[in-house]
């Protein structure tokens, strides 16, 4: 039988005056997580690392982290789990091509847009986008090049539709894939803070595509110059999306193995913007071989005129 | 003594006993008859269905009727139900394979350079669909596979007959102002066809998706159309 003591309801002191009374016992403090202030949890880290805290977004990351461990719960034999590639809305998908054609310097388009949740609609329909502009603009563009010339017959180039897809929607999803398994490959080697999936990168890859379909839109002006200013102001800004991107991912890796991987990125992200251009559009202004009158005293004379800038005759090189 | 008092009285007893009785007379075997069969009421409601019977044109009038229905739906689009609840895949057969076959005879110098084949406009068409419908549902849409089909499809009727003006424009000449004509039509029919498509398809997605679903439905009638304007005979 339990004295009538014991049933009594005891006030415990509280830990501070326990503690003076016990020195040797355990002690287990259960707080609320302590919110450290943004400059001094950048003070803790290294100095280098605060651009990496505003790249990373690291605010609510860990909010996006345990979302994204309850989201693709579906086998991948379901409809269900492909579904959940295409969870945003329209004002996500014009915030998403707004990011990427107005990159802000400093921020990464995957932590800032994506947030672990990204789609596989805007690379697919960007992509089939840009294809049908880029054979729409070039064919329209040697139209209006070979207007007015009396051999010209216009004919639609139905053909390089197929090239086009082709070569798009390889660059698009293949190297994002060989990426994706460099990194990984590095990743097991060096501990790279930041990783990306292989539907990140092909996010990525895919909105970064976007700023061409105007740019494919304004080739049609056959102007060399207005050309090739097109397409670097282009390539400047897409790939400045990629290389934001991509640069955290291999900075703690060999410094010559990290120039190299975005070196890469951007050499191919620029022989896909000038093999576009070079295939699809005619070189403007491109004479075609003038009759020659032999004069009187055995000089030629070339009918067209001289004072354009002449081109050489075959169409594919600029 | 006795024995013979009891004799007599127990037969005595039997003659008033069965002296009602004398007349009835029951025969050995009384036969049973009468009918098994369930009297048959009204016609039942299988045989109506059954269109095993009927002649052949009644059959193919009524899918006919039932294509003409739709088309003329499409042409004069109200949100009727119509066209989603009863689908069928003939009319865009048919309108597929008329516009693939008016897109041929636009041959080219080289092989290389000229308008779809056949099997590319086939392909274009079928392939678009599918493609849309999927990004449909994908997105959430509540309509059926089919039913997506089957408004695309049909929705590309005003595109063939955009070709077929387009074509007869073309007999009488190939200048500018011909190119003209062409444009302005085959830009109308390719802003109904878009519209009437939009109509139909629209309630099905969920509020907040619906430009994400326009768009490529937008992209496919805008390539039918560039194919049907650059078409140039030879």
């Amino acid at each position: 039988m339990a004295a009538a003591d014991d049933l009594k309801f005891q006030e415990f002191d509280d830990a501070a005056n326990l503690l003076a009374a016990n020195p040797g016992a355990t002690t287990i403090s259960i707080d609320e997580p302590v919110q450290i202030p943004k400059n001094q949890r950048s003070r803790l880290q290294e100095p280098g690392r605060e651009e990496d805290d505003e790249l990373l977004g690291t605010d609510d990351s860990d909010k996006t982290e345990l979302l994204a461990g309850q989201k693709k719960s579906a086998p991948f034999w379901t409809f269900d789990y492909y579904q959940t590639f295409f969870d945003v809305d329209t004002y996500q998908v014009l915030d998403r091509i707004k990011g990427s054609v107005f990159p802000v310097p400093g921020k990464n388009f995957v932590r800032l847009y994506i947030r672990s949740n990204p789609d596989l609609y805007g690379p697919f329909w960007i992509c089939a986008t840009l294809v049908f502009t880029i054979a729409v603009s070039g064919n329209l563009s040697n139209f209006f090049i070979h207007l007015g010339k009396p051999t010209y017959h216009y004919v639609p180039e139905f053909r390089k539709v197929s090239i086009a897809a082709t070569t798009i929607y390889a660059y698009a999803w293949l190297v994002p894939l060989a990426l994706w398994g460099f990194l990984m490959w590095r990743n097991s080697k060096v501990m790279n803070i930041v990783s990306y999936s292989f539907l990140e990168i092909v996010c990525v890859y895919g909105y970064s595509l976007f700023v061409y379909i105007p740019t494919a839109m304004l080739w049609i002006i056959p102007e060399r110059v207005v050309r090739w200013v097109l397409m670097m102001f282009s390539l400047c800004l897409s790939g400045s999306v990629l290389v934001m991107t991509f640069w955290p991912a291999v900075r703690d890796d060999n410094r010559r193995i990290a120039l190299a991987t975005v070196g890469t990125i951007i050499l191919l992200h620029a022989l896909l913007s000038v093999g576009c251009l070079a295939y699809f559009f005619d070189a403007p202004e491109v004479d075609f071989p003038a009759p020659i009158i032999p004069a009187h005293n055995g000089t030629t004379v070339i009918t067209k005129s001289v004072n354009k800038v002449t081109m050489p005759v075959s169409p594919s090189v600029q | 003594m006795g024995a013979g008092l009891y004799f007599f009285l127990s037969k005595a007893l039997k003659t008033v006993q069965f002296a009602g009785l004398a007349d009835v007379s029951i025969s050995e075997d009384i036969p049973v008859e009468g009918e098994i069969t369930v009297p048959v009421g009204s016609h039942s409601p299988e045989d109506d269905f059954s269109t095993l019977d009927e002649p052949v044109k009644d059959t193919i009038m009524r899918d006919l009727k039932a294509v003409g229905k739709k088309f003329v739906h499409v042409m004069y689009p109200k949100k009727s139900s119509a066209l989603l609840r009863d689908w069928d895949l003939w009319g865009p057969l048919v309108l597929c394979v008329s516009l693939a076959l008016m897109l041929q005879g636009g041959a080219a110098d080289s092989k290389d350079d000229g308008g779809p084949q056949f099997a590319e406009v086939f392909v274009i068409i079928w392939f678009g669909a599918v493609v849309i419908t999927l990004n449909s549902k994908l997105l959430g849409g509540t309509i059926s596979f089919f039913q997506s089909l089957c408004v695309l499809g049909y929705c590309v009727l005003p595109l063939t007959v955009a070709m077929l003006v387009c074509r007869l424009v073309l007999l009488a000449g190939a200048g500018t102002v011909s190119f003209i004509i062409r444009l302005i039509v085959v830009v109308a029919m390719f802003a109904w066809s878009t519209l009437a498509s939009t109509a139909f398809l629209a309630d099905s997605q969920p509020p907040n998706r619906k430009a994400l679903v326009v768009y490529p439905i937008f992209l496919f009638y805008f390539v039918i159309s560039w194919m049907i304007l650059t078409f140039t005979p030879q």
